[in-house]
């Protein structure tokens, strides 16, 4: 259970205006560098951008300031960062493309709408949602979206097949990936279900070897939630958001419930699923083969479903080395997908490996950022929300990353913030706004407790707990998950 | 549930931490053996996108690199290319040969002599760039060479005997290397597959990457041996019967023609001036095998290090022979080879008064900011023979040119010191020979010239009708007539 955890009371708020010109700075030195390194000269428009990024970025800021003024100040300017260096790449790949008489270009304009698109609806969010526990309302209707929005690629008419992956939806001209959407509804979804019935999941049922296994009637929502994944993974041939959003479900029941027999069982479940899954999906199977033998001549030469982006993206990143070709100087464009699913490929050999470094540092603290709101804050369901939520970022970073640099298999996700695509940056932001709305709560100075604060030396341990939690009568044993009206008029 | 939240930061954390092992893994550990897959395609790019140095003959690029808008981004260019592509190969997709092979550290800048403008470019920015490869080449020797052996197969091989430098270096029939040197993946393959199954095998460097039976001019080394031994000088009579049996066998050597050598016994200048078999056969038999093979490796036979810095094919002067094999390598036969590299190198320790100067072909190295780099000084191989012997052999070797087989080597005003060779070839025309150096007093070249399968007189080729002449074309165009 919480033991103390400090709710130190910070501004910050001048450090994250320094933070957030200074993540501005990175974009733009990065979009004014990709020009003179691939054509010589500064970006005709590197004002115009630079003007645009800022009110952008100036306005979530304010919104922020407006609507969440203890959120933490660090997370907005690393994610503006983050999504200033992907823009670059995305631009500087489109140069190459364009130059090399590729039909297929103009994502870096694309994504810069979307960028804005994603800013306006996070800030929206951040206004709308006023407390983060309003959604715990909507717990079911979360978990009807998620359905809804994971079978929408598999629907005729709207659904759209690219690379093997039934996992696009197009609507006009649009092209969406609902999963990425359905990450969100999910993460909502756990945390309510879970803040509910994590006692029953976590004391009940038989003990066996040291673990206490859960009672069979409470293992129904979990083999739903993996029937779902597989399903996913196999109807949709997409592994990675089977394996993340299954990941997602595994480190939530795991926070919610405390029980390693949890995570034990749920992964023994994914795994014995995906090895079957692999065995019998070709497509599947193929990726498995990659990974093993990528350096193999007749799996590289393959024409279709070989080693060949894989391996390409590894020579992209060798030629980077150390320190990177430079921005615009290197060959990214060789490796198939350079702007989506390879752009961790493209900036590592740009960029090199430090500067890869110092990306996954910059995602790295997001994640902890984050996890810090779930700790900070004071209800169960936030906790649950904001762990689920900075844990999805860390699990989908390391799926990306590691598959690229062949630590585990290759499976079609999108870097958070860096990668080109509509979905998954409209999907991260709000997972952002969600975040910034967590570390708000978490960070408030809780005002009815300290109308007679003790004295210095004299406070009893009581008290001194106390000052975690959300009100006095909220103090106690599993003082982090009382319900609440809001709560009670979800059930 | 703070418990639980803090495992799961740091195992989140530890996710990083093996994300960015596995990065560190790929980009430092791996990069090296990544970059140096064959596969990989970024390998050639950027090898192709730096600014290759030039190789320059006489102040003029005869291979260069110019910038050009494909996805190289730079294209190498051969000026003249098959008059020089025995000596600058050819660099492209397919790969790379002769000087672009030899010189390539220099050529791409990556020789550790040119480690500090390296480092200058990382701290500037500046791209690398290749250094120049300036080389001994004399255009006007190169020239009449390829002109004299024109349809013939065969290969020139000129040098300065005072100090190794190469003048000529020909082989014959060339090819262009700028068709090697395409972008096009597929025109350069196509272009290399017709040049291996070409007639004359374009892409065999033949003055030195073959051998070949060197014939009568082998007879130079079987002389230089025995004037060495002190047993011997120009006036020794030796026997020149019409046909020598040969000990242990019942094979004979007859003379070329199959008559005498017009006396016998005869004078060991006058065995050479009419290449006669029989007195040299014996001769060899005479000086005996190890005097011959010790001989041999003074002018470079059997060392397998030369280099000009293009590695030079081995010639071989065979041992563990019986007589009558001893005999037969004596006249250039048996399994004696040599590349026509070879015999120049003979004539050139003649010439230089029997100091045999390390061939080479590079004269200086120059940075992209024009500095010298590195200056070749010439080096001795190693003295051949005595100076004493050097100048009996150069005064033999002038009765050959003057009254002997190489007339047609004459060059008015100039005196020739040269010998032919005419090596026999079961099933094929003979290969013709001659070796020569001029002017014979103060030698300035000296030249091998090779023509394979007797070149334009077929069965009728000896090395003194069809070597000679182009030998004598060489010699007048380093000499300035």
């Amino acid at each position: 259970m919480a033991t103390v955890a400090p709710a130190r009371v910070r501004g910050g708020q001048g450090v994250g205006v320094v933070l957030l010109v200074l993540a501005l700075l990175i974009g733009l030195a990065a979009y004014a560098m990709v020009g003179l390194g691939f054509a010589g000269t500064v970006p005709a428009d590197v004002a115009e951008y630079g003007l645009g990024m800022a009110v952008l970025a100036f306005g979530a800021w304010a919104v922020v300031r407006w609507r969440a003024p203890d959120a933490d100040p660090v997370i907005l300017p690393t994610v503006v960062a983050l999504n200033g260096i992907g823009l670059a790449m995305i631009y500087r790949l489109d140069l190459s493309y364009e130059a090399r008489g590729r039909s297929s270009y103009g994502f870096a304009d694309k994504q810069l709408v979307w960028t804005a698109i994603s800013m306006v609806l996070a800030m929206l969010l951040l206004i709308v949602l006023r407390d983060h526990r309003t959604l715990r309302r909507y717990t079911y209707t979360a978990m009807v979206a998620s359905l809804v929005l994971l079978v929408m690629p598999l629907v005729p008419g709207i659904g759209h097949t690219v690379n093997g992956a039934q996992i696009w939806v197009r609507i006009g001209p649009a092209g969406l990936q609902p999963a990425e959407l359905a990450k969100l509804t999910l993460a909502v979804f756990f945390a309510g279900y879970l803040v509910t019935n994590r006692d029953t999941l976590a004391l009940a049922g038989p003990s066996v070897l040291g673990l206490r296994l859960p009672r069979a009637r409470d293992l129904g929502p979990i083999i739903v939630v993996w029937a779902a994944s597989l399903a996913v993974l196999v109807l949709q041939s997409d592994l990675g958001t089977s394996l993340l959003l299954f990941g997602l479900f595994v480190a939530m029941l795991y926070l919610a419930t405390e029980r390693v027999s949890w995570v034990l069982i749920g992964l023994g479940m994914f795994a014995g699923g995906a090895a079957v899954v692999a065995t019998v999906v070709p497509h599947v199977h193929a990726r498995f083969d990659v990974w093993l033998h990528a350096m193999d001549d007749d799996v590289f030469n393959k024409a279709v479903g070989g080693s060949g982006q894989l391996v390409r993206g590894l020579y992209g990143m060798a030629s980077g080395g150390l320190f990177g070709t430079g921005w615009g100087e290197g060959r990214p464009y060789l490796v198939p997908y350079a702007e989506s699913d390879f752009i961790v490929a493209s900036l590592g050999e740009e960029l090199g490996l430090t500067g890869l470094l110092a990306i996954l540092v910059l995602i790295t603290i997001l994640v902890h950022r984050g996890m810090r709101a779930a700790i900070g804050v004071r209800d169960g369901f936030g906790k649950l929300l904001a762990g689920g939520l900075a844990f999805l970022i860390a699990l989908q970073v390391f799926v990306v990353v590691g598959g690229v640099t062949r630590l585990i298999p290759l499976t079609g996700l999108t870097t958070p913030f860096l990668a080109y695509g509509g979905s998954s940056l409209l999907a991260n932001w709000l997972i952002v706004a969600l975040l910034l709305r967590i570390s708000d709560d978490a960070r408030r100075p809780a005002p009815a407790v300290r109308t007679s604060p003790p004295t210095p030396g004299v406070g009893t341990p009581a008290i001194a707990v106390g000052a975690d939690v959300a009100s006095p009568t909220a103090a106690g044993p599993g003082e982090d998950d009382q319900p609440t009206q809001v709560i009670g008029r979800a059930r | 549930m703070n418990t639980p939240l803090r495992r799961l930061a740091a195992m989140a954390l530890a996710m990083s931490l093996i994300l960015m092992g596995s990065v560190t893994w790929i980009q430092f550990f791996q990069a090296n053996r990544l970059n140096n897959d064959p596969r990989n395609v970024r390998t050639l790019y950027r090898e192709f996108g730096n600014a290759r140095g030039p190789i320059v003959v006489a102040g003029t690029a005869v291979a260069s690199s110019v910038a050009v808008d494909d996805s190289f981004g730079y294209q190498r260019q051969y000026a003249a290319g098959p008059l020089w592509s025995s000596v600058t190969g050819f660099y492209g997709i397919t790969g790379r040969t002769e000087l672009e092979q030899a010189a390539n550290s220099d050529l791409t800048g990556r020789s550790d002599q040119l480690f500090f403008s390296r480092v200058r470019n990382l701290l500037t920015g500046g791209s690398p760039q290749g250094a120049s490869v300036e080389t001994t080449l004399l255009p006007a020797a190169q020239q009449a060479a390829i002109d004299a052996l024109g349809d013939q197969q065969g290969a020139v091989v000129a040098i300065e005997p005072s100090t190794g430098k190469i003048l000529a270096l020909v082989s014959t029939p060339g090819f262009d290397p700028n068709v090697l040197a395409s972008h096009d993946t597929a025109a350069a393959s196509a272009a290399y597959q017709s040049l291996l199954s070409a007639d004359g095998n374009p892409l065999l460097n033949k003055a030195t990457q073959e051998i070949y039976a060197p014939g009568s001019t082998f007879k130079l080394v079987v002389a230089s041996a025995a004037l060495e031994s002190g047993s011997f000088t120009a006036d020794s009579t030796l026997a020149a019967p019409t046909r020598l049996s040969l000990p242990g066998t019942t094979a004979t050597i007859g003379n070329f023609g199959g008559g005498g050598c017009g006396s016998d016994p005869i004078t060991l200048a006058d065995a050479l001036r009419v290449s006669c078999n029989t007195a040299f056969a014996q001769l060899g038999m005479d000086v005996g095998e190890s005097a011959l093979s010790a001989q041999a490796k003074k002018f470079g036979f059997d060392d397998p290090g030369i280099a000009i810095p293009m590695g030079v094919a081995t010639s071989k002067f065979p041992t563990g022979l019986t007589q009558a094999q001893v005999a037969q390598s004596s006249i250039g036969q048996y399994s004696v080879t040599a590349s026509p590299m070879q015999m120049a190198m003979v004539a050139a320790a003649i010439a230089n008064g029997g100091t045999l100067m390390k061939p080479y072909l590079v004269d200086a190295v120059r940075s992209a900011d024009l500095s010298v780099v590195n200056t070749t000084t010439p080096q001795v191989y190693s003295q051949a023979i005595s100076a004493s012997t050097a100048t009996t052999l150069t005064t033999m070797m002038q009765g050959v040119v003057t009254g002997g087989s190489g007339k047609a080597a004459q060059i008015s005003g100039v005196a020739v010191a040269g010998k032919s060779g005419t090596a026999e070839v079961p099933n094929n025309p003979p290969n013709a020979w001659f070796t020569s150096f001029a002017p014979a007093d103060k030698p300035q070249v000296a030249v091998a010239v090779f023509v394979k399968s007797g070149g334009s007189l077929n069965d009728e080729a000896t090395g003194g009708k069809v070597a000679a002449p182009i030998a004598k074309a060489v010699m007048e165009a380093v000499l300035g007539r």
